[in-house]
């Protein structure tokens, strides 16, 4: 009888299709979920996202924008007030420090998920030249767009607006999707094989218990919760990893014509990048070691902006020849853009990398930051957070057509088989750069300036590393 | 196709002829009898006809059967007895089926789609379709047809399959609703139960009786409804691999699990299901690529197959 009910219940479900417009809260909806099936007064789904940051959303709305996973039913949690209001993210504002650097890639996906549109609406800015210098003057090497037969190199959005993007996307859906405004405090996990004595109703589904008393049970469990992740810790998946003993300033600046370049400057202490983000406009994230950052962050703004601009041109050494191998035009060497005023809050992050042992474990499977924390070189560390969201969402939607368990190991490990060496080789390659750095000495600075002059004389080369950067190629070079 | 299938028959019948010296018996006999194999094999006795190897429950003259009679094989089913409560260790004796399990869901999908027209975008298909999963073991393929959408019935005449079956569905309220029965193809032919679409996996080559088997598959069928089996074929190839080195070498699958004479080949397979009035509409191959360690489908039937048929009108 309890079998027959149960079916009755789950038919209803999948008849049941509510245009749910705007993210709703659990609490406002409790009719809403009490159609979406419970065991003892348990909400059940099929997938807990933790984490509605970027990449959590992003994966929500890719899961929300394929027709075989659209009829999923999934819950958000996140404590973060913002996902449960209308999207506002005002033009005339300031831009916000904390920017994101999209790469192409990043953009096709986001343009597949129908999220590109709401950006476009907001404040964004593409570029399409890259310069990357150091502090010896020995080598430098200028990309362009037209270097790979492209428009852009990437576009630079604030994370507020990326993250707007993707709530108003997942909000004009009718996605069947319940935003738990709480914090995970538990997580259990039966074993994969049906033991006598269990509640067998759910031994199938992780049973997340959060810090307001609500629990809700459902069949896989993904941890999108930042470099911290609480998920990887209740799944004891281990890390490796390291501090870089190194800070990041992070500011917002002004100059006086508009920029449509990323610049970076590799200094003895780390690098300076200067990103556009748009009318006039710059981002700055500034690498430094933390007695430098505490120090740069208390002085008054005019010092800041002359040692800015100390750092962009005219301090630690001398400028690189541009035209010493007889190259000019598009590629010779050109001073960036002086700043003249600070136009944000500094804000000081302490850097790290750190990895993931394991993407998967049975039921659970981790993306974003909460599997890989890279050095923010590059702009590099969202989009590979992108990257894991869209082939995990890809992934699901093949175990769905197949009629897979979507908690089953053998479906998660092979999400992890498609992103864990990736992320790995670039975490790697950022690592490198980051450790080149940190050497100053004689020879060691020709070898350095030697490969710089490699990337930018040698053409093939120059188009592997660019695509790779833009994430339109997996592999660096020959892999 | 049909030209083909004479020649084959033909074939059968001559050199059926040399081998066992016995030259009056129907085509269908001859296959039940597998004049190919390598194993032992009783003389057929020309006073009663058609008595298959292995087989130790009485048929009559008129081929009635007794109650708990089956193309079963008894040794067959002590073996798959012994470790029935490893069905659902991903890593267990079972874990070569759990790694072909997405490849032979996506051919089913794909076939079934397309024969009753289901939309193959949809997350749930085989809603509306009653599908019987014939040797359904712990019911690794029984539950994702039932998230597909399917109303599922899973067979199998191990009674501690079944159990384990019914234990691991019950832990998800999608896959509760399947209908777990310990009783063999036979039977329900008798109880006359009819389904959409009948599906044997891995099954006929450890049936003693392959073209019984095939006929009470057959009558379960509706007309027009489609019957999907799968097994290995008995090539040169077949005996390295699925013999040699999946159960010697890697240890993939405990030792005697299949004997290489009771495998199938294509061709056989076509000609006992069309006896039965099934006609095999498509053919395909399951290939392991041991770099990705995933199975694909492909062309080359010389070891793993899987025929999409259906079965003609009455």
């Amino acid at each position: 009888m309890n079998r027959i009910v149960a079916r009755r219940v789950i038919a209803t479900i999948h008849a049941f299709k509510v245009p749910t417009r705007g993210l709703t809260s659990a609490q406002q909806n409790s009719e809403n979920k009490e159609k979406l099936g419970s065991v003892n007064g348990n909400d059940q789904y099929d997938i807990a996202i933790v984490g509605g940051g970027m990449v959590g959303m992003a994966l929500a709305c890719a899961l929300s924008s394929s027709p075989l996973t659209k009829k999923l039913s999934v819950a958000i949690i996140d404590s973060n007030p913002a996902l449960g209001k209308e999207v506002n993210v005002k033009n005339d504002d300031l831009p916000d420090p904390r920017v994101s650097t999209v790469t192409p890639a990043s953009i096709s996906f986001f343009k597949d998920i129908g999220a590109w549109q709401y950006v476009m609406q907001h404040r964004h800015a593409y570029f399409d030249a890259m310069q990357v210098w150091d502090y010896t003057g020995l080598g430098y090497t200028r990309y362009t767009a037209s270097d790979v037969d492209a428009d852009i190199l990437g576009c630079v959005v604030e994370n507020k607006v990326l993250h707007s993007s993707l709530l108003s996307c997942l909000q004009n859906t009718d996605f069947q999707k319940i935003i738990y405004p709480s914090r995970l405090t538990k997580m259990v996990v039966q074993p994969n094989t049906p033991t006598k004595g269990i509640d067998s109703s759910c031994s199938r589904m992780a049973k997340l218990e959060l810090s307001d008393g609500q629990s809700l049970f459902a069949k896989l469990v993904v941890g999108a919760d930042g470099g911290k992740s609480h998920v990887r810790e209740l799944a004891r998946i281990k890390t490796t990893g390291w501090n870089y003993s190194q800070n990041a300033i992070v500011c917002t600046v002004k100059h006086t014509v508009e920029n449509h370049c990323a610049w970076q400057r590799f200094l003895p202490s780390g690098p300076i990048a200067l990103l556009p983000i748009g009318d006039e406009f710059s981002n700055i994230v500034w690498t430094m070691i933390p007695k430098e950052a505490t120090e740069r962050k208390s002085m008054s703004e005019d010092d800041f902006v002359k040692a800015v601009n100390h750092a962009l041109h005219d301090g630690y050494g001398p400028n690189p020849q541009s035209n010493s191998l007889g190259y000019s035009g598009d590629y010779s060497w050109e001073v960036p853009p002086k700043v003249v005023e600070l136009a944000s809050e500094r804000m000081v992050f302490p850097l790290s990398l750190k990895h993931a042992n394991e993407y998967a474990v049975n039921r659970v499977v981790l993306i974003g930051d909460a599997a890989h924390t890279v050095h923010p070189l590059a702009g590099q560390g969202v989009n590979l957070g992108f990257g894991d969201a869209c082939a995990l969402s890809k992934i699901i939607a093949d175990g769905i057509a197949v009629g897979a368990d979507l908690g089953e190991l053998s479906l998660l490990k092979k999400y992890e088989a498609e992103r864990k060496p990736a992320n790995i080789m670039m975490t790697a390659i950022l690592d490198g750069f980051q450790k080149a750095y940190s050497v100053d000495l004689g020879p060691f600075n020709v070898l350095r300036a030697a490969a710089f002059q490699a990337v930018q004389y040698i053409s093939p080369l120059k188009r592997n590393i660019i695509s790779y950067a833009t994430g339109q190629q997996k592999w660096p070079l020959f892999f | 196709m049909a030209s083909k299938l004479l020649k084959l028959t033909k074939f059968i019948n001559t050199s059926s002829k040399k081998i066992s010296k016995v030259s009056i018996f129907s085509a269908s006999h001859i296959i039940q009898t597998r004049p190919f194999s390598d194993t032992p094999q009783k003389v057929p006795n020309t006073t009663t006809s058609s008595v298959p190897p292995f087989h130790e429950k009485n048929y009559s003259l008129d081929g009635a059967k007794k109650p708990i009679s089956s193309s079963l094989n008894p040794v067959e089913l002590a073996k798959f007895s012994a470790i029935a409560e490893t069905w659902w260790d991903p890593q267990g004796p079972f874990k070569p089926l759990h790694i072909m399990n997405p490849t032979r869901l996506s051919f089913i999908r794909s076939t079934l789609c397309r024969h009753f027209r289901k939309n193959p975008h949809s997350a749930r298909p085989f809603e509306g379709l009653k599908i019987i999963d014939v040797g359904c073991g712990g019911g690794i393929l029984s539950e994702p047809l039932a998230r597909m959408g399917a109303t599922v019935t899973g067979i199998d005449a191990v009674d501690k399959n079944i159990k384990i079956a019914r234990l691991h569905a019950e832990s998800d309220p999608v896959t509760s609703s399947i209908e777990y029965c310990c009783t063999t193809a036979e039977k329900l032919v008798e109880e006359q139960r009819k389904f959409d679409v009948v599906i044997a996996l891995e099954v006929i080559e450890h049936v003693a009786e392959p073209a019984e088997f095939c006929k009470s598959l057959a009558s379960l069928t509706v007309p027009h409804g489609a019957t999907l089996i799968s097994t290995i074929n008995r090539s040169m190839r077949s005996y390295a691999t699925a013999i040699v080195a999946a159960e010697y070498l890697l240890q993939w699958l405990p030792k005697g699990t299949h004997q290489w004479s009771s495998f199938l080949t294509p061709e056989e397979l076509v000609l006992i299901l069309n006896r039965a009035s099934i006609s095999v509409q498509e053919m395909a191959g399951f290939v392991y690529n041991p770099l990705t360690g995933r199975w694909a489908l492909s062309d080359d039937i010389s070891v793993n197959f899987i025929a999409f048929s259906t079965k003609n009108s009455e």
